[in-house]
């Protein structure tokens, strides 16, 4: 589904990605993991297009997106995203959040947009916002939201940017647990994140990631139980023992 | 000897200023229209990938502020009708004082709203844009349906103000001996030899719409500050 091979971009002199290389099939989650600015969120944006790199390729659905030839919108459509900060557009409600793409760019009709959007905000158990401004509603509640935004255009993948860092402790897990089941629902996900409890539930895989370099990249078991690099093991015992 | 005031002439001619005020205000929303709408365009060029949109977007905004505006009046006034006849032989008994002023209003105005509309556009968040584009919008869509709106909510109280200073910049237009609320004043004022009461006047009615203006923006800051 997903395929990257010998990616490279840097930033100015600052080598940002270095040669990675990875591979996401059809229904497999992936954890994409490491130190900030390990590169992470970098590699999650080249692969709908939204950060460029400079060698390599990252093959999506069969198509390339560096390839300049490539119509990255539509390939955009078929991928979902979720950032860091949400990002709902402040300016609609809800319910017009979810529909906006749905009209404008796959050119379904209101009543089918919106239908599809409720059930979806049904899902994510929010269905009685529907009419509200994101700003009216919790951290936890614009994450969702923007889930189901995303899932709004039936994506046949989903990409996560640390979707619960910017989340106060107690809203993480009301988003965690849409992630889980949307996992166990068989959608092919690849999330940067650093909830390490969410990997060993649902990840098949584990992608650690350090200077710009993907250093390990194991089946999640394996990964836990005992990482073959040094950095790896380091960070763990950074951020599992408290 | 202090001056004997008499105000019986603007009653009377109330009517003939009012034609005056509509050509003001005629003149006020073309320039706000369609200055806006061309400083959006060019506030887009300038935030564009593309290195020769951008700098002829700069060289446009940064001319038109370097240059004042009596200037650019006089030019479209006297230079482009006269080009306009070489190119075009359209004859010059025809009337293109308001023609002229009205684009060069416009034109004038929009490198001025560029700015303020680019500085709106920046004050929206890069992750808006991303997160239209992520969703499959191309970036003219993602523009249009995502961040215009947020960074024109932003920036209307500046646009207003800008437009309030418009309003009065309008009254320049008696270089090209347009027919404007300034000049329609002052040619009742020589006519009845009351000159000083009819600037008093006139100035007097700037003061009070630039003013009624100014708290609508100043109403509508505080709205949005809440």
């Amino acid at each position: 589904m997903i395929s990257i091979r010998d990616v490279t971009k840097s930033y100015g002199g600052f080598r940002a990605l270095v040669d990675c290389s990875a591979e996401i099939a059809k229904g497999e989650v992936v954890v994409v993991c490491g130190p900030s600015g390990s590169g992470k969120s970098t590699l999650v944006k080249c692969v709908n297009g939204l950060e460029r790199f400079e060698r390599g390729e990252i093959v999506v659905d069969g198509v390339s997106v560096g390839d300049p030839k490539t119509d990255l919108p539509r390939l955009r459509a078929k991928v979902g995203m979720v950032f860091q900060h949400f990002e709902l557009f402040p300016h609609m409600a809800v319910l017009q959040n979810l529909c906006l793409a749905q009209v404008k760019v796959l050119g379904r009709s209101r009543e089918e947009a919106a239908e599809r959007s409720l059930a979806l905000l049904d899902r994510v158990g929010l269905r009685s916002q529907a009419a509200k401004r994101p700003g009216e509603l919790s951290g936890g509640q614009q994450q969702r939201v923007a889930i189901a935004r995303a899932l709004a255009m039936d994506p046949i993948c989903m990409l996560f940017d640390e979707p619960t860092s910017a989340l106060d402790p107690e809203m993480i897990n009301e988003v965690l647990d849409v992630m889980v089941q949307l996992a166990r629902d068989g959608m092919t996900m690849m999330c940067v994140t650093h909830e390490m409890g969410f990997a060993r539930k649902v990840a098949h895989r584990v992608i650690f990631m350090d200077e710009g370099r993907i250093v390990e990249d194991a089946p999640t078991d394996a990964f836990f139980a005992s990482p073959r690099s040094e950095r790896a093991r380091a960070f763990l015992s950074k951020i599992l023992h408290h | 000897m202090a001056y004997d005031y008499d105000w019986s002439s603007i009653p009377g001619a109330l009517p003939f200023l009012w034609t005056g005020m509509k050509v003001t205000l005629r003149i006020t929303a073309t320039a706000v229209l369609a200055g806006i709408a061309l400083g959006t365009l060019l506030a887009a060029m300038r935030l564009s990938r593309s290195r020769l949109l951008s700098s002829a977007s700069a060289a446009y905004v940064n001319t038109f502020r370097a240059i004042p505006l009596v200037m650019v009046l006089l030019w479209f006034f006297l230079v482009v009708p006269a080009l306009l006849e070489r190119l075009f032989s359209i004859p010059r008994h025809e009337d293109t004082r308001l023609t002229s002023s009205l684009v060069a209003f416009s034109l004038f105005q929009a490198a001025y709203y560029a700015e303020i509309i680019r500085a709106g556009i920046q004050a929206v968040p890069s992750g808006q844009l991303a997160a239209a584009l992520a969703l499959g919008m191309t970036a003219a869509k993602a523009m249009r349906l995502v961040v215009l709106p947020q960074a024109f909510r932003k920036m209307t109280p500046l646009l207003l103000t800008q437009s309030v200073i418009l309003f009065q910049d309008t009254s320049l237009v008696y270089v090209a001996s347009v027919a404007d609320f300034l000049y329609v004043a002052y040619q009742v004022g020589q006519r009845d030899a009351r000159l000083v009461e009819l600037l008093l006047f006139a100035g007097a009615v700037y003061l009070a719409v630039s003013w009624v203006a100014s708290r609508v923006v100043q109403r509508w800051q505080e709205r949005l500050a809440t």
